[in-house]
């Protein structure tokens, strides 16, 4: 492979961390760190989207760190699916940073905000691109120390108290994701995901089962599934709205990412499966039934992320249902992927526009903005119903695969959960719908943050509905015409089906006889 | 002596589960500590322990025998994983001390204003 392509692939990790550190030097100059930061945001999109059509037209671009052969070595990978992920990542980046211009406090800004979020942006784009196990769990703690740093960011009570369920949480799943790694590398002796794809067929039957629920777990913590999503409602509505919006966009699906990989590529089939469509019917309706009964703004969202990462996993607990079938659910667990990603980020982001103009998240002290803000109003409605999975919108496509895969495959208890969910999100963003927008102003009101009694400067509308409708065209661009996305799912899922590809890409001189001395370790 | 760090990383992972199912936030962070060093010492115990061999290969030498080195990656892995769990430990501390000035308790019981339906202080 070229020398360019290779710098290509790692232009998602280089470059926000340059941002960030370059962002570090100016401590004091917050103008300077703004504009340094969406400046390193966009070249971090333009790198991502370039990276992504050379996935698309040239295949699965490998680096191979040090220029160390592939299973000694770290290795660097994108396929289509890491490709797509790398490319919403630096485009949610990019969205909440120009949203942050407005909606961020001087205080934050002036306390490392911006550095702290490149190096977010990195963790995630590292967690996508690496292909070594371990090279992983480091991306994964890079990520989960920023995302520390932006939760507890000011210090309010709400947020330190949040803080302390999440960051407890994502301690634990480490720990088991790191024994995990730890007991794999004792099994099959390596650490590189296309390698230990290959031994893990011919290692001794031993703790593979262990192991895969290990790995279930901790990546399940880290995606929120049913019985370990309760920290995420309790420290996502803490930090300020552009804050949750790239939490809600992008950490939880970081895992959802792991579990895909790792039960596509390293345990393709197994009783594991059947246990990650039980926990996706679960996740789906708990999720749903929870965001019926709040009464906060984000906290409604909160549970909502819970109920649709749902979705994506049951499109991975149909994967083993035969071929064109776990094709057509694994290509709706993509697709669901970028509608996801986007729309829920989208509803923080209006989310956070609605507590700086009332002062408050709680749906009893909010109301009237349709006669206030209807362009605001149709900026909710449009992600809003997106999410529902109201047809013409982004979110019905990837649901029409998912129950159309659970039809054919016939497990008709999990269609059900996942309609039944739908039909509870739909409500839900009924009730934010009636709350806040038609519902008279109420008279007696709860501030958590002073509402603005100045009308806010042009400028800082800008930022602020800018992201929000950029999103926006996207989620209807997805509806609207949605072959081309679902063409790329389709081709991703392809690839995750089928992983020769991936481990040729990685390992081109497996099936030649290599020095039999260094093949054994340890 | 695998037999033997088995022990001692079971009892370390029932401590440091049991130190984090307690109120005090004190302990729930030496629980956290103490589960790192849990998946440190399983990491070391699974990565096979040896005696007196040295992770070298001599030079100029073409095969080695597999079992005459010691495999010096679970050192590798272990030195990352406590250089990661000193970084972050040492974030939790000072951000559980920041919570336990702003809140006036260390009782986790107390910390529940974010679980409520409306995310906040009030009913």
């Amino acid at each position: 492979m070229s020398q360019s392509a290779e710098i290509l692939l790692l232009c998602p990790i280089l470059v926000p961390f340059l941002t960030g550190v370059l962002a570090l030097f100016f401590w004091n100059n917050r103008r300077l760190q703004r504009l340094i930061s969406v400046l390193g945001m966009a070249a971090t999109l333009a790198a991502a989207l370039f990276l992504m059509r050379t996935v698309s037209s040239t295949g699965i671009q490998v680096l191979q760190v040090g220029n160390w052969p592939a299973p000694f070595g770290i290795t660097i990978v994108a396929d289509l699916l890491s490709a797509v992920m790398v490319s919403l990542a630096a485009m949610m980046g990019l969205a909440v940073t120009v949203y942050s211009l407005a909606g961020m406090d001087a205080q934050r800004e002036s306390f490392g905000y911006y550095p702290i979020l490149n190096v977010l942006v990195m963790g995630i784009c590292g967690s996508f691109l690496t292909g070594d196990i371990f090279n992983l769990y480091v991306w994964f703690e890079v990520m989960l120390i920023a995302s520390f740093c932006l939760i507890a960011l000011g210090g309010e009570r709400a947020q330190l108290e949040g803080a302390i369920k999440y960051i407890t949480l994502n301690l634990i799943s480490s720990a088991i994701f790191l024994a995990a790694v730890g007991i794999l590398y004792r099994v099959v002796g390596t650490l590189n995901m296309a390698d230990i794809a290959v031994r893990i067929q011919s290692a001794p039957g031993g703790p593979a089962t262990t192991l895969s629920i290990m790995f279930l777990v901790a990546f399940g913590i880290k995606a929120a599934v049913f019985p370990m999503f309760f920290w995420l409602p309790a420290s996502y509505h803490t930090p300020p709205a552009v804050v949750s919006a790239i939490f809600a966009g992008l950490l939880t699906k970081v895992g959802i990412y792991a579990l895909i990989r790792m039960f596509t590529l390293i345990y393709p089939e197994g009783a594991v499966h059947v246990l990650i469509m039980v926990i996706a019917g679960f996740t789906l309706v708990c999720g749903g039934l929870g965001a019926i009964v709040q009464e906060e703004l984000r906290r409604i969202l909160s549970f909502n992320i819970i109920s649709h990462i749902g979705f994506m996993i049951m499109g991975l607990g149909l994967m083993d249902a035969g071929h064109a079938i776990g094709k057509l659910a694994l290509t709706g667990t993509v697709l669901y992927l970028i509608h996801d990603i986007i729309v829920k980020t989208n509803l923080f982001l209006v989310s956070g526009v609605i507590q700086r103009l009332q002062g408050s998240g709680r749906l009893s002290s909010l109301g009237g903005l349709y006669h206030a803000r209807p362009l605001l109003a149709l900026l909710f409605m449009i992600p809003a119903l997106s999410l529902a999975g109201v047809p013409p919108l982004s979110g019905f496509w990837p649901k029409l695969m998912l129950v159309r895969a659970g039809l054919e495959a016939g497990r008709y208890l999990i269609v059900a959960a996942a309609l039944v969910a739908s039909i509870l999100t739909l409500y839900s963003v009924v009730i934010i719908w009636e709350q806040v927008f038609w519902k008279d102003k109420p008279e007696s009101r709860v501030f958590d943050r002073s509402p603005i009694s100045d009308p806010l400067p042009r400028s800082a509308w800008l930022a602020y509905l800018l992201p929000v409708a950029a999103l926006a065209l996207c989620t209807l661009a997805i509806g609207f015409w949605v072959e081309p996305f679902s063409v790329l799912s389709e081709r991703a899922a392809d690839q995750l089906l089928d992983p020769r590809g991936y481990i040729d890409a990685i390992l081109p001189n497996l099936t030649e006889p290599g020095p039999a001395g260094l093949k054994g370790a340890p | 002596m695998s037999t033997l760090l088995a022990i001692v990383v079971g009892v370390l992972y029932a401590a440091g589960l049991y130190m984090m199912m307690r109120r005090s936030i004190i302990k729930l962070i030496i629980g956290l500590a103490l589960l790192g060093h849990a998946t440190n010492l399983l990491i070391f115990t699974a990565g096979g322990l040896s005696r007196g061999q040295p992770a070298f290969v001599e030079q100029g030498a073409k095969l080695v025998p597999v079992e005459a080195i010691a495999d010096p990656l679970p050192q590798a892995l272990i030195l990352t994983a406590i250089v990661i769990g000193f970084g972050v430990q040492a974030f939790a501390i000072v951000l559980f001390k920041r919570a336990y000035q702003t809140v006036g308790t260390d009782d986790l019981n107390q910390m529940r204003q974010t679980d409520r339906l409306s995310g906040g202080p009030g009913a």
